[in-house]
């Protein structure tokens, strides 16, 4: 099983159409082009559907780099083990 | 070999067939979507399926989306899935709640995008927010006054639209609460909440039903389907205007689909079916009459259930074949005899039971009911087949049954390529037609020449020009017919009414009837007078008819009017296309020469003062009278 960071490069390389490769934990929207508030709506969608979690507004609002996405879905997931 | 579904093997396979197979990378693209509906899926398949743009035959359609809410997030899922069945989405969004402004102003982006079909999605508590939050604080009256308000203000922006575009028009209708605001108390009388939006649905439905190129949507039936308590995600409502949960948006692009589908005419004409596991449980090669699951109770239900979903689907025209390997006696006693069957011989147009290729059995299937391999979908409950016939046939759509047998139904009855927006009277009776063409074909080989057989079928064509009755059909036939049709031009009911009333203009429609019964309204010319010359714009028979000369009394008619009218000249256009290589001699053999033309096509000219079209005279032609000549 990938990692979650993993898992979460692999939805961010799909939806910002860029190699998984140039994705690293620190990628933010200001380093990513296209990463506008739809596809910020968008990613957050897609990792709920991922991960089968919910996200809050807060926690949306939080998600300020590909790293620390992959902290909050973490956290979520030990939250809520399934 | 069985494709991997471990994901990013199937994504790696896809990545190196869009370069080497694009048959294959648009196959193993529906797989894999199919295997993972999700955004971020989504825009893996949307991206692949641009770059083989131009090397798959993708129809192209335009969406607009009037909405009162975030549609966004909808966009990849709805392109992905699309795409998938072989269409080439353009979508483009109206801003948020403009809906009205954008149908009333002629000039709006709306009509600027000249789109083929237009969603109107609107949320109740957006259109109706007294009935939505305070339908308590209301008299009866008072509700009922709030209904017609709503349903008025659907009905003008029906009317308006439908004055300034042609395009199809999907209007969502309007969604119940999860609860009703009085509680119980709702639906113990006749005047509440839930009766006043019941109440613009209803009114929706009769819109809907009157003007023409006008859907609903059951946008109630949708969130009732997936569960009111789940549908809805408050918070993202509150901060992104996003009132579906992520869970969600797939299934309401999903119902955009079964519009979309049937309009852009990327539809299934037949279902070919499995029998062993597919129509009954067990295999009956092995458990025999007694022992396969075919029946009213657990678990022979489950294929019964089955195979009502395909019968319902025959009443919309779709044609039923069977693709079976077996020994066709075993199988027939099945067909014939087994009280559990709702389905019987008579109800198959073709069948193949036989130990051949499933590929192969598929082509001749194609064959005998002379219709394109692309418009097949195959159903069957082996991997393995599937697997096969989607290597042989990529153009073929494969529908894998899942593991669950009281899943089947659900497949067939989702399935957005055998969705249909009208039905004409030849739909519901297509099986039979294919069934009386089988009677045709056998006795027709016990004639010395093709003459002596079709004078022997009493041949009766049937000339009449555009009439309310038959514009459903005409538009279907435009849309659905590739073989013989010398232009392809798709037409919408509403554009070819357009037409007809346009000034020089004409509709005309052929039916037949031979001793074998009614084939039915089976081909359309429409042709348009400039000056002394009648230009054919478009000319098309069904498949059913190709090979009888009910082209050359089409075209005797066309002729001998024209001529009435005092037109001197026939021309019109070939438009080759992949298929309509049936129809490519059509005016060499009927004496128009070639004229010089530099564009798309060829371009063909008759002198009808010099010659005539003569109509074989075994067939008998009667002309009903209509306004225009």
């Amino acid at each position: 099983m990938p990692s979650v960071l993993e898992q979460v490069r692999t939805i961010a390389s799909d939806l910002f159409s860029l190699p998984a490769s140039e994705i690293g934990d620190d990628a933010t929207p200001e380093t990513i082009a296209n990463w506008d508030s739809i596809q910020h709506l968008n990613l957050a969608l897609a990792l709920e559907e991922k991960f089968s979690v919910q996200l809050s507004p807060e926690e949306i609002e939080q998600m300020r780099s590909v790293g620390q996405i992959a902290r909050i879905i973490e956290g979520k997931l030990q939250a809520t083990p399934n | 070999m069985v494709s991997s579904t471990n994901p990013s093997d199937l994504r790696r396979e896809i990545d190196a067939a869009v370069e080497s197979s694009p048959a294959l990378a648009a196959s193993r693209l529906r797989q894999f979507w199919k295997n993972q509906s999700d955004l971020s899926a989504a825009m893996f398949v949307c991206g692949r399926f641009e770059k083989l743009r131009g090397k798959l035959s993708l129809t192209p359609q335009r969406l607009f989306l009037l909405r009162s809410f975030t549609v966004e997030p909808i966009v990849p899922l709805l392109r992905a899935g699309a795409f998938c069945l072989g269409i080439d989405l353009s979508v483009q969004i109206g801003d948020f709640n403009a809906y009205s402004q954008e149908i009333l102003d002629p000039d709006s982006s709306l009509y600027k995008f000249s789109p083929d079909a237009v969603v109107l999605a609107v949320r109740t508590a957006d259109l109706a927010p007294d009935l939505w939050t305070q339908s308590s604080d209301l008299t009866g009256g008072e509700l009922e006054t709030a209904a017609q308000r709503v349903a008025a203000t659907l009905q003008r922006c029906i009317h308006a639209f439908r004055e300034r575009s042609s395009a199809a028009l999907i209007v969502h209708n309007l969604e119940q609460p999860e609860i009703s605001s009085s509680g119980v108390l709702d639906v113990q009388g006749t005047s509440s909440q839930g009766e006043a939006i019941r109440q613009v649905n209803r009114e929706l439905s009769r819109l809907a039903h009157e003007c023409r190129g006008v859907y609903m949507l059951d946008y109630d039936g949708l969130v009732a389907r997936h569960g009111r308590e789940r549908w809805m995600d408050e918070r993202k409502f509150l901060t992104a205007r996003l009132p579906v949960a992520s869970e969600n948006l797939l299934y309401l692009s999903q119902e955009w689909l079964r519009f979309l589908v049937p309009l852009s005419g990327r539809i299934a004409k037949a279902a070919v079916v499995d029998l062993d596991n597919t129509l009954w449980g067990g295999v009956i090669g092995e458990d025999g009459m007694n022992g396969i699951q075919l029946g009213p109770e657990y678990p022979g239900a489950a294929y019964q259930a089955f195979q009502r979903a395909l019968l319902d689907l025959t009443r919309r025209g779709v044609l039923l074949a069977i693709c079976s390997k077996n020994n066709p006696d075993d199988a027939m006693e099945v067909l014939e005899k087994h009280a559990g069957m709702l389905l019987r011989p008579k109800d198959f147009a073709a069948m193949r039971i036989n130990w051949n290729d499933k590929a192969q059995n598929l082509r001749e299937i194609a064959a005998e009911l002379n219709i394109g391999i692309d418009t097949f979908a195959f159903i069957d409950d082996n991997p393995v087949e599937c697997e096969h016939v989607r290597l042989a046939l990529p153009e073929v759509m494969v529908i894998d049954l899942p593991q669950d047998p009281f899943a089947y139904a659900r497949v067939i009855r989702n399935c957005p390529v055998f969705e249909r927006l009208a039905l004409s009277s030849e739909d519901a009776q297509r099986t039979a037609l294919y069934v009386a063409q089988r009677e045709r074909s056998k006795e027709q080989q016990q004639f010395q020449s093709k003459e002596d057989f079709y004078r022997y079928l009493e041949q009766e064509v049937e000339i009449a020009p555009l009439s309310a009755e038959t514009l459903a059909r005409i538009a279907q036939l435009t849309q659905k017919t590739n073989q013989f049709n010398l232009t392809t031009k798709r037409y919408t009911e509403q554009q070819i009414s357009e037409l007809s009333e346009a000034p020089g203009w004409r509709v005309l429609s052929t039916r037949v009837r031979d001793r074998y019964g009614d084939q039915g309204l089976v081909g359309v010319s429409i042709t348009h007078d400039v000056g002394n010359v009648c230009e054919v714009d478009t000319f098309l028979l069904s498949c059913r008819v190709i090979g009888r000369a009910v082209e050359t009394a089409l075209l005797s008619a066309i002729a001998s009017q024209a001529q009435q009218r005092g037109i001197s000249r026939l021309s019109g256009y070939f438009l080759p296309s992949k298929k309509n290589a049936p129809a490519q001699d059509f005016y060499a053999r009927h004496g128009f020469a070639r004229a010089p033309h530099n564009g798309e096509g060829s371009l063909w000219t008759l002198d009808l003062l010099q010659q005539q079209i003569s109509c074989p005279d075994w067939i008998r032609v009667t002309h009903k009278n209509g306004v225009k000549h």
